[in-house]
């Protein structure tokens, strides 16, 4: 039987790929954009949408960030309302470990949880920096090194939380069969909590758990405790790389490949040949570099002000200064060598000839999957049944119509070759995953 | 003029029996029956309904959980139930409580906006305190003296309860500020300078109080109301001073229409000057029917104590409850925030005997006049409080 392929949608992001100058491109805010892409991934019987976490609008040499769609609503506020909306579909969606409490945390994705049937699913991130603190009671509190020991700890104290109430609760006579119902507490290096939790259990008991940091830290608390982890390797041999990687971590905390499925964001750019599908997805990476988006990234690796260069001319003949603090604030520093990345890019483009702008479009945000509807596909179920990744979290260009055209042309292909369903089973999200079913009586479990 | 009429959801209802009628018992923990009370105070063109919370499970004792088994108990994220709510109508305000004590300012601030985003203009919101010593313990960061009810009587506490609305008063302060820190024609999606913002007409909020700063500006849109309503039950001249600095709408516990022209005074005499004068609406927990009289005595005796409340106690047919509203309603009572005895029994007697007996004395809407929450209260869409600085 083929593997079957899990699939999530992202919710285009506030990054430069989603593409807002296009005439096509509607809003980001408007709750109809949520709910058509949410029944789109539906009708494409997807596993789950995903919607990420903004916490601070980003900034660069100091002024906020205004070439790219920013603003976004509150992740939970959303997905509750697109239980409402939708039957089957998971509803994931990012919340911090850094600027939140498992308390709250735990609150919201156990009464997800049981308003959707069973669809909860959250991301687990950290916040490194201050910047994101200046919008918090806390401030910038937490020593860097200890942001995953945070969230680890996080993480377990809000499985304690969820752990907190009987099975079956309800008594036959009186309301309930134990006056201790919801009783916990939690003492760790981060974290001393107790008290009675207000939610009783949820039809998954544990909502899903993604995690999306990609260093040592991020994929070792994915490795230990997470069920799911969002990657950036969405090329198949990187992707193979990354899978071995999670393996042998896995092996190390006792779980098996089976109990952590990978998940990489992908754009996926679709036509009738491939060479037109080349094309386009040429074209869509202009619309996503703009001649001002293209200065904007360079100065990300050069670290300085280069507002005087023209995008269409060639990239500056100086090294980056590296011991200058960054300029942007708000985001993960995507490259940690400035001057080697900021020499690789100059042999590139003198080698090609590239301006600025085809520099910057040439090495930045490619699109994983190009071609016609069999080839994607055809590579898409190579990649699973290679268990390079267990699926993909799709990355749409467009609000909200972006994944239309896949769930026309891709979805029925794949199902035709079995692998992906056709109808929803019954069940809960961890169930429609695959993952093992959590032991009834977890109290006093680590 | 119209009574404003809304509805307080809260688990089974009011009455501490109510559960025993409900069907099943994990009902209140499942969507189908908020959006089916929802829909039934659309039904009765309700101008909002409320949903309780707390981050504590329910109690009958001040310091803490009380151990009983023979009350409903448990709850889930009233905010939620709300984002949940808002597809399923299209004109009844969503109001759920969020506490101001534990919460971060921002957080509150982009889940209500978003609400108001999700909901096209039906959002607004119940601050609250968390004043014990247990609910601090659920978030493990500050220490709270443990509150017993002599304290209470005898002043122990009044710094503590100074301080809650203080800080509380800051929180609703920054939220307001961060539904404006972005002007509703912030994105301009200007193609030819490349940019998707006008980045001067967003605000950094720049807030520094005792308890806390936040700098903004908030990461979500303003929302479609600019500034959603805010509701706050009062009791005493602390939270009356709160409500009339922070709220919309305040909520009372008038015992009759005496007490409640007293209580219009005292509010009335801690207002200070503001564009849209404070509303004052009133609490009350009700029975509804011909047969309330006797509900109510079962339900009693099902629970072994007779009903007390912090609001008054109206129970009778919907003649009965209309006159009482409107004697109140003379007194300066502006609308009343009724919380059914038994949901949705009582629901349905407020939306198919009272609003019914309000309309035909002309006190009542027939049909929404409006389609979002400020319009039904009557308030203005406010300006926005930094494009009239840069202006």
């Amino acid at each position: 039987m083929t593997r079957q392929i899990i699939l999530g949608a992202h919710f285009p992001g506030v990054n430069n790929t989603t593409v807002w100058s296009d005439p096509a491109a509607g809003s980001q805010i408007d709750f109809a954009s949520f709910v058509h892409l949410a029944r789109t991934a539906e009708r494409g019987r997807f596993d789950f949408f995903f919607l990420a976490e903004g916490l601070r609008l980003r900034e660069q040499r100091g002024r906020i960030h205004d070439l790219d769609v920013a603003g976004r609503p509150e992740t939970f506020t959303v997905l509750a309302a697109l239980a409402a909306v939708t039957e089957h579909l998971g509803l994931a969606g990012t919340l911090t470990a850094t600027y939140n409490e498992p308390y709250e945390v735990a609150r919201k994705l156990a009464t997800l949880d049981h308003l959707s049937g069973g669809r909860a699913a959250w991301n687990v991130v950290t916040s490194p920096d201050a910047f994101t603190g200046a919008n918090f009671r806390r401030g910038g509190y937490l020593d860097p090194a200890l942001r995953y020991e945070r969230a680890r700890e996080f993480v377990a104290a809000a499985r304690a939380l969820w752990d907190s109430w009987p099975a079956d609760p309800f008594d036959t006579s009186d309301f309930l069969r134990t006056p201790d119902a919801g009783r916990y507490a939690v003492r760790s290096t981060h974290f001393d909590i107790a008290g009675q939790f207000t939610v009783p259990r949820s039809p998954q008991h544990h909502p899903v758990v993604l995690q999306a940091g990609d260093s040592d830290g991020g994929r070792d608390l994915a490795a230990s405790t997470a069920d799911g982890i969002f990657s950036r390797h969405g090329e198949y041999d990187d992707a193979a790389a990354f899978a071995a990687d999670l393996t042998s971590r896995l092996a190390r905390y006792g779980r098996s490949r089976d109990e952590l499925k990978i998940l990489p964001g992908v754009s996926v750019v679709l036509a009738d040949t491939d060479a037109e599908a080349q094309e386009k997805a040429h074209l869509i990476r202009r619309a996503q570099v703009s001649p001002q988006t293209a200065i904007l990234l360079l100065e990300q690796v050069w670290n300085t002000d280069l507002s005087q260069y023209d995008p269409d001319g060639p990239l500056p003949a100086e090294d980056p200064d590296d011991t200058a603090p960054s300029i942007i604030q708000g985001r993960t520093r995507q490259r940690d060598d400035r001057v080697a990345t900021a020499r690789r890019w100059r042999d590139l483009a003198e080698a090609r000839g590239l301006s600025i702008r085809d520099l910057i479009i040439e090495v930045t945000g490619r699109q994983a999957f190009v071609g016609t509807p069999d080839r994607v596909a055809t590579e898409m179920i190579r990649y699973v049944e290679d268990r390079a990744t267990d699926g993909f979290i799709l990355v749409p260009h467009l609000t909200p119509t972006g994944l239309d055209e896949f769930v026309d042309t891709v979805v029925p292909l794949l199902q035709e070759r079995g692998a992906l369903r056709t109808e929803y089973e019954p069940g809960t999200l961890r169930d429609r995953l695959g993952l093992p079913p959590v032991p009834a009586d977890r109290r006093g479990a680590a | 003029m119209s009574i404003h009429l809304s509805v307080a959801l809260t688990d089974a209802g009011w009455h501490p029996a109510a559960w025993r009628h409900l069907p099943d018992r994990a009902a209140p923990f499942g969507p189908r029956y908020w959006v089916a009370l929802a829909a039934e105070a659309e039904r009765g063109t309700l101008d909002f309904v409320t949903i309780e919370d707390s981050p504590s499970l329910q109690s009958d004792r001040l310091d803490g959980p009380d151990g009983r088994t023979d009350r409903f108990r448990g709850r889930l994220d009233a905010s939620l139930i709300a984002a949940l709510v808002a597809p399923h109508t299209t004109r009844l305000g969503l109001v759920p409580t969020i506490s101001g004590t534990h919460t971060e300012p921002f957080h509150v601030a982009t889940a209500t906006a978003t609400l108001d985003h999700v909901s096209s203009g039906r959002a607004g919101w119940r601050p609250q305190v968390a004043p014990r010593r247990t609910d601090a313990d659920h978030y493990g960061r500050r220490d709270v003296p443990e509150l017993r009810a002599d304290g209470l009587r005898d002043g122990t506490y009044a710094g503590h309860v100074t301080d809650l609305f203080t800080e509380l008063g800051d929180v609703v302060e920054v939220v307001r500020r961060l539904w404006d820190s972005w002007q509703d024609d912030a994105v301009i999606r200007d193609v030819a300078t490349g940019r998707y913002l006008d980045r001067d007409r967003l605000h950094y909020v720049d807030f520094t109080g005792r308890w806390f700063a936040v700098q903004g500006p908030s990461i979500t849109p303003r929302p479609p109301q600019g500034q959603p309503p805010v509701v706050a039950l009062a009791h005493a001249t602390v939270p009356y001073r709160f409500a009339a600095e922070h709220a919309d709408v305040v909520l009372v516990t008038p015992r009759d229409a005496d007490h409640a022209a007293e209580l219009v005074a005292q509010v009335r005499s801690v207002e200070p000057k503001r564009e849209t004068p404070l509303a004052i609406h009133a609490d009350a927990l009700v029975f509804v029917g011909d047969d309330a009289a006797e509900r109510r005595h079962r339900l009693d005796d099902a629970d072994g104590a007779e009903t007390s409340s912090d609001a008054a106690i109206l129970s009778g047919t919907p003649e009965h409850l209309a006159d009482t509203l409107a004697d109140w309603y003379a007194a300066g009572i502006a609308g009343f925030r009724l919380r059914p005895a038994v949901l949705p029994h009582d629901l349905t007697g407020i939306t198919r005997g009272l609003v019914p007996e309000l309309r035909a004395r002309g006190l009542f809407r027939r049909a929404y006049e409006a389609d979002t929450l400020r319009g039904l209260l009557g308030l203005p869409r406010p300006a926005n409080r930094y494009q009239r600085r840069t202006a």
